[in-house]
């Protein structure tokens, strides 16, 4: 009784940005990483009072079409967001993995996580309450993290959003069940 | 913002963080309906939820701008453990919520008598479906609206509203719950936790998912498997009652209780007002805000249109549906499956 997906997903925009960040090795990522971790953590201190005992969890963050996973454990002391190759994943306790735009239009407040999984254009494994606690943590916070951490990089950070979030436009769930 | 005169199409809306809630109340939400971080409600999630500061600035947010706020306290206190309930009712009257959802008689009765002023409505939990248990808690505590539970027709709801001295709150759009709510204790027979008391479906901390080489995806709710869904099937919420299980008359797997399905009554509209239905509910407070802003948006046009006299041409909503299936369930048939 369940339904396949009866149609392709359609063409993407926006390619260009996403094979630029594909490209970029992931030690190159670490110094951009690291301050938008912080920035976000100073902007929205919120987010770990709603994250509880998972604040010293480390969560992985799996872009499936990209050639690197995000590692985050968000310590409020020292929160830390670093790339690693796709073959050199940390120990976690937690792993949320989807294509880039599908990841990046949830942080840009852009889609529901909840469809998002019913598509199985999301997937989880690990410790669920851990998943489900940054995921309220997350959603709480006020206008979006991806802009927030757009504008750390001025208005190159600004363009290549714009890129991506016309290619992420396809995730939300106004365009469709089967958009990505 | 009076609450003094019957409701006329309502639209009551999820809140489950303070975000949530200013995102509802600037897509259109009447009012807002939230709970409080523990187990006095029935969305008792981690990282959900309000503080009573968080509360007090969003019972701001919304009267500022023309919207309710109703306080769920739709669980059932366990033996001992009343004065959470008790002080969660306090801590929001004193917040100034515009009224209280509730189930237990206890506390119903302690709202009642300390803070007669406000308002109570009769959550789905409660589970009164008929004017007789209905009409008990109009008379014994003063309840001014009764959600009704997802089992009747539009024609029953007709007839129960000229039998009842309340308004009528249905749902409209999310989960299709069918169990006898209040009363239903799968969670508390796999998990030990109770959803009537501890407020929690299916606690995060007892779910597992587990993805099988063949790209196929196991969900497991303590030490069961409830339910496998192929490599391009969709999914639904990892609830006993929407699980898939072997039976030796269905050896093939089947959907014993009900399926992956979400309600959406978007083509109901105006029969639910005609029957006497005073406010529509949309479920959701563990949706994020993306959900809120395009449901209540959507619904908020609806109701403007009908309102109006005119058709409303409701945007399709397939997309946030669980299992993405949605269904008008018992409002359209008793036959729905």
């Amino acid at each position: 009784m369940t339904m396949a997906h009866p149609t392709p997903p359609p063409p993407r925009q926006g390619g260009l940005a996403l094979r630029l960040i594909g490209v970029v090795p992931p030690v190159l990522m670490q110094p951009a990483l690291g301050r938008i971790v912080r920035r976000i953590a100073a902007l929205h201190p919120s987010i770990f009072q709603r994250l509880g005992d998972c604040r010293s969890a480390t969560f992985v963050i799996e872009p499936r079409d990209m050639g690197f996973a995000l590692v985050l454990r968000p310590d409020p002391a020292n929160p830390q967001l670093r790339a690693v190759k796709r073959d050199a994943i940390p120990d976690h306790r937690a792993r949320i993995s989807g294509d880039f735009l599908t990841l990046l239009a949830l942080v840009d407040a852009g889609a529901d996580g909840d469809a998002l999984f019913f598509s199985r254009d999301l997937t989880v494994s690990g410790d669920t309450e851990a998943v489900v606690r940054l995921r309220n943590a997350l959603d709480d916070v006020e206008g979006s993290i991806a802009g927030d951490a757009a504008a750390l990089f001025g208005p190159p950070g600004q363009f290549l959003l714009s890129r991506l979030r016309d290619a992420a436009a396809n995730v939300t769930p106004k365009e469709g069940p089967h958009a990505i | 913002m009076p609450f003094d005169e019957p409701a006329i199409a309502e639209l009551v809306c999820p809140a489950g963080t303070p975000a949530a809630l200013r995102t509802a109340v600037d897509a259109g939400a009447d009012a807002v309906y939230c709970g409080f971080q523990n187990e006095t409600n029935a969305r008792n999630f981690p990282g959900l939820n309000f503080t009573p500061e968080e509360l007090e600035a969003s019972v701001a947010y919304a009267h500022d701008r023309g919207a309710k706020v109703l306080l769920a306290l739709n669980t059932y206190p366990p033996a001992g453990r009343f004065a959470l309930w008790r002080d969660a009712a306090d801590t929001g009257a004193r917040l100034g919520v515009d009224a209280f959802i509730v189930a237990d008689i206890g506390v119903a009765a302690h709202i009642a008598r300390a803070h007669p002023g406000k308002r109570l409505h009769l959550s789905v939990q409660a589970a009164a479906s008929s004017p007789e248990a209905i009409r008990y808690y109009c008379n014994e505590f003063g309840v001014r609206r009764v959600v009704l539970p997802r089992i009747l027709t539009i024609p029953e709801i007709r007839k129960i509203k000229r039998e009842i001295p309340c308004e009528i709150e249905t749902f409209i759009f999310g989960n299709h719950g069918l169990m006898v709510e209040g009363r239903c204790s799968l969670t508390n027979y796999a998990t030990g936790c109770s959803t009537n008391m501890d407020g929690v479906c299916s606690p995060a901390a007892d779910v597992e998912y587990a993805r099988e080489e063949d790209g196929s995806l196991s969900t497991r709710l303590g030490a069961f498997t409830i339910d496998r869904f192929g490599p391009g099937d969709t999914a639904g919420y990892p609830t006993i009652c929407k699980g898939r299980y072997l039976a030796p008359a269905r050896p093939e797997g089947y959907y014993a209780f009900e399926e992956p399905v979400s309600l959406n009554l978007s083509q109901l509209l105006p029969e639910l007002i005609d029957a006497g239905v005073n406010a529509f509910k949309i479920e959701g407070r563990q949706r994020s805000r993306s959900y809120i802003r395009t449901v209540v948006s959507t619904f908020r046009d609806a109701v403007d249109d009908i309102r109006a006299g005119v058709l409303p041409d409701m945007a399709d909503l397939l997309a946030l549906t669980e299992g993405q299936k949605q269904t008008q369930g018992a409002f359209e048939t008793k036959k729905w499956r």
